[in-house]
């Protein structure tokens, strides 16, 4: 198997924070794939060629981890040895689960109003709100360090995703 | 930019030769191949001069028709005379929508249907390889030698059943695969080369039978596919079917047997591509009851006939630009590709919604095969410069069947290939020692809309409390976007472990045997094929790993050399006798051999592929 000692961040020559310089993540993953591809392989051993399909697959789920806020915050509490506790801890500040219980009901609205351009009005909402949660996440992981408060952000965003998904589903429904 | 490699003088340079390598595009309505040529992709065409192979076979009680021959028996032989075979590709009867609207005598059979022909019965395999089989032979009349391989494309949305009934059909016809190249994919490659494009790219790719929608993002050689959608049963054939049912409708025909239905179906063929360029087309023709059709159709009616299939394209056009999160504005160029792409409602829906004129400076019949031969060219080693680069997706979701029938989602749709995934599961009941695993594919939530791929049983887990079990089942999906999948039971050190590949009812048995069956060598001419074909693979491996000794022999040190040396050397006496089982054991100690210095080569191109350092710089 597959013996990889870099982190993510390492294996695109990026410096492990939250921070990412998009353009250069993309560069990278372009180079290293132009490396490894089993594209490049084709005539090789097969030695080399099961070697390219895994370096191959691990560079394109490294790239996904960062490539998204979500799972690049996962991704570095969990070299920090931090569990986000996605799946078990569902507490919520009291304003937050406010405010996803209005948002749940305005694309009930929408729903049953057939309304898809409502719908579209909310998902932009969403991801208004997402970018000020990701940008708080910068904030409590490379510059306080502070990462209970982070994990909190994470689970937050979590639920953001869970709403986006339903809005998504709506709108593709309205639309068939 | 790569460096040019000198060698010191009196030591050659790992010796190569030109591969003679090709693209092909196995069209629903017609395929085509092309090979690179002097630098330049260019279309084989046939000794009478056609580039296009309609994808049409005449079985007759002894022998097969192919192309231009068999389309002419199309009226007068429906039943034996096949065209769109690719419809039928890794589907069962009850897949096929339509089915009644077919003049052949179709066979139930599990997982894939199957045609009784004069010839015999037929599944859509061996069809397809008999026009594989034509291309393969034009191809290597027209280079003079044999091919070394070739990549065959395949529509974006086709699943993994279709996709492995096309390489089963390649195998067949007696073709390497180098790749299953998606359509779409390839039409980029052909455009975006030729143009020096960058930015983002939809390809709109209508086929006779197929219509699928791709987004890429053209950067520096590398094509990134961000999406894809489209509908495996949607293409040209849809609207000669519209005409054809106006027709009847119309002329108020009584019913009709097949002979006529192919008659019909050749004529609202013929009136679509008339209206390409025309205001109205007249249709006439005498059925076999002598009643006499006369009808004119105009491009109004025929557009107000067709107005719910142009729509039906534009629906997973956004799906796929959200799943992009790409917007209209975002979009640089709009290609056309396929024959359906001419039809001028479709030209003006798609510019109506991108809010720009397509591109169709590229035959869009003959885009497809172009770029298939650009990647086949590069992956027979013929190119040995980095600048063409794909990176494609998977079309649809693979899940597993969980408790109530539901699917969960493994690896979703528009993931980069090649990836993989694991998830783990439990037990249901105490004491259980078996599981039964059942991989699907597809976006709905319940499993019975799903496509199912594979069932498989984990057994031998050791019996213990319900939940304690942990089963780790992982999918690998390779480059030709083909799945395989593994179990795994990992508490207290039990493991049991099997690996499935998918298959649409063909078993490898089976395959096999139509194999046998379409070589009628005696035994021992057999046996002189397996010898060859080790030799030949032998001979690859020697070479392949002679060039990389030659290019990174500094990483072993010496003694890891000579290990590997000996390997070689191993392998180069066992060639020279004609034991086929000593050459295979050779070949698999050499390559376990060489793992250690595979793993070794790639850290060091990746590190010197980011930092710029050359590999001697490098510390492994």
């Amino acid at each position: 198997m597959l013996d990889i000692h870099q982190n993510h961040f390492e294996l695109f020559d990026l410096p492990t924070s939250f921070a990412i310089d998009r353009t250069l993540l993309d560069q990278s993953y372009r180079k290293v794939q132009s490396e490894v591809h089993p594209d490049r392989f084709a005539a090789a051993s097969s030695a080399e060629r099961l070697r390219s399909m895994q370096w191959a697959t691990h560079a394109n789920e490294a790239y996904q981890t960062l490539k998204s806020p979500v799972s690049r915050a996962r991704y570095l509490l969990q070299l920090q040895g931090i569990d986000t506790q996605e799946e078990t801890n569902t507490a919520m500040p009291a304003d937050f689960l406010m405010q996803q219980m209005e948002w749940r009901e305005a694309i009930d609205e929408a729903r049953s109003a057939l309304d898809i351009s409502a719908l579209e009005k909310l998902l932009l909402e969403m991801n208004r709100e997402a970018a000020s949660q990701e940008s708080e996440l910068h904030v409590a992981i490379d510059e306080q360090r502070d990462y209970p408060r982070a994990a909190g952000i994470v689970r937050k965003l979590r639920f953001l995703d869970k709403v986006r998904d339903e809005i998504q589903q709506a709108i593709l429904a309205l639309e068939d | 930019m790569a460096l040019l490699q000198i060698s010191e003088p009196g030591k050659s340079a790992v010796p190569h030769q030109h591969r003679l390598a090709v693209g092909i595009d196995l069209g629903t309505t017609n395929s085509l191949v092309a090979t690179v040529r002097s630098g330049m992709s260019v279309v084989l065409h046939d000794e009478e001069g056609h580039a296009l192979l309609p994808s049409v076979v005449h079985y007759l009680p002894s022998g097969v028709e192919v192309g231009y021959t068999a389309q002419a028996q199309q009226s007068h032989d429906p039943q034996n005379t096949i065209v769109s075979v690719k419809r039928f590709m890794g589907r069962g009867v009850h897949d096929i929508a339509d089915i009644g609207h077919y003049p052949y005598r179709f066979v139930d059979a599990p997982g894939m249907l199957q045609l009784s022909t004069v010839a015999g019965i037929k599944n859509p395999v061996e069809i397809s390889a008999e026009i594989l089989k034509s291309l393969k032979a034009r191809a290597e009349k027209s280079l003079g030698g044999e091919l070394a391989g070739a990549v065959i494309t395949v529509p974006a949305y086709f699943d993994d059943a279709q996709r492995q009934a096309t390489k089963d059909a390649a195998k067949l016809a007696g073709l390497n695969v180098l790749r299953l190249l998606n359509e779409p994919t390839a039409a980029a490659v052909a455009y975006g080369l030729d143009n020096a494009s960058e930015g983002v790219f939809v390809i709109y790719d209508l086929g006779g039978g197929t219509f699928d929608i791709s987004i890429l993002r053209l950067s520096k050689g590398v094509f990134e596919v961000l999406a894809t959608n489209g509908d495996s049963a949607l293409g040209g054939d849809d609207f000669d079917r519209r005409i054809f049912c106006w027709m009847l409708e119309k002329s108020q025909v009584s019913p009709i047997g097949p002979e006529d239905t192919r008659l019909l179906l050749t004529k609202a063929r013929e009136a679509k591509e008339q209206l390409t360029d025309h205001a109205e087309t007249r249709i006439t023709c005498m059925l076999s009851n002598n009643e006499l059709i006369d009808i004119t159709l105009d491009s109004a009616t025929f557009n107000e006939l067709t107005q719910h299939l142009v729509s039906k394209t534009l629906a997973p056009t956004r799906k796929a630009l959200r799943d992009a999160g790409i917007g209209i504005e975002d979009v640089q160029g709009v290609v056309m590709v396929g024959g359906s792409t001419r039809m001028p409602q479709i030209q003006h829906a798609v510019a109506e919604y991108f809010k720009q004129e397509p591109l169709t400076n590229l035959d869009p019949d003959k885009v497809v095969a172009l770029g298939a031969a650009i990647q086949a060219n590069v992956l027979a080693g013929n190119k040995n410069d980095n600048e063409l680069l794909l990176l494609d997706v998977i079309p649809l979701s693979l899940g597993l069947e969980t408790m109530g029938g539901l699917t969960e989602k493994v690896i979703s749709r528009n993931s980069t290939i090649p990836v993989a995934r694991a998830q783990e599961f439990t037990t249901f009941k105490d004491g259980q020692t078996a599981m039964s695993i059942h991989v699907v594919q597809g976006e709905r939530e319940l499993v019975s809309d799903c496509r199912s791929l594979a069932r498989f049983e984990l057994r031998g887990i050791p019996p213990m409390a319900a939940g304690a079990a942990r089963i780790r089942v992982a999918f690998q999906v390779d480059a030709d976007g083909l799945l395989s999948v593994s179990a795994r039971e990992q508490t207290s050190g039990a493991e049991a472990h099997i690996v499935v590949k998918p298959s649409y009812g063909l078993s490898d048995d089976a395959i096999t045997s139509m194999l046998q069956s379409s070589f009628s060598h005696a035994e021992e001419d057999k046996q002189a094929r397996a010898l060859r074909e080790a030799q030949v693979e032998a001979e690859r491996l020697l070479e392949a790993i002679g060039a990389a000794l030659h290019q990174d022999g500094a990483l072993l040190d010496d003694s890891e050399r000579n290990a590997l040396e000996a390997k070689m050397t191993e392998l180069r006496t066992a060639m020279t006798g004609s034991d086929v089982r000593a050459i295979t054991s050779s070949m698999e100690a050499l390559n376990h051999a060489s793992e250690t210095f595979a793993g070794r080569r790639m850290d060091a191109s990746i590190k010197q592929a980011l930092t710029g350092h050359k590999l001697d710089e490098i510390k492994v």
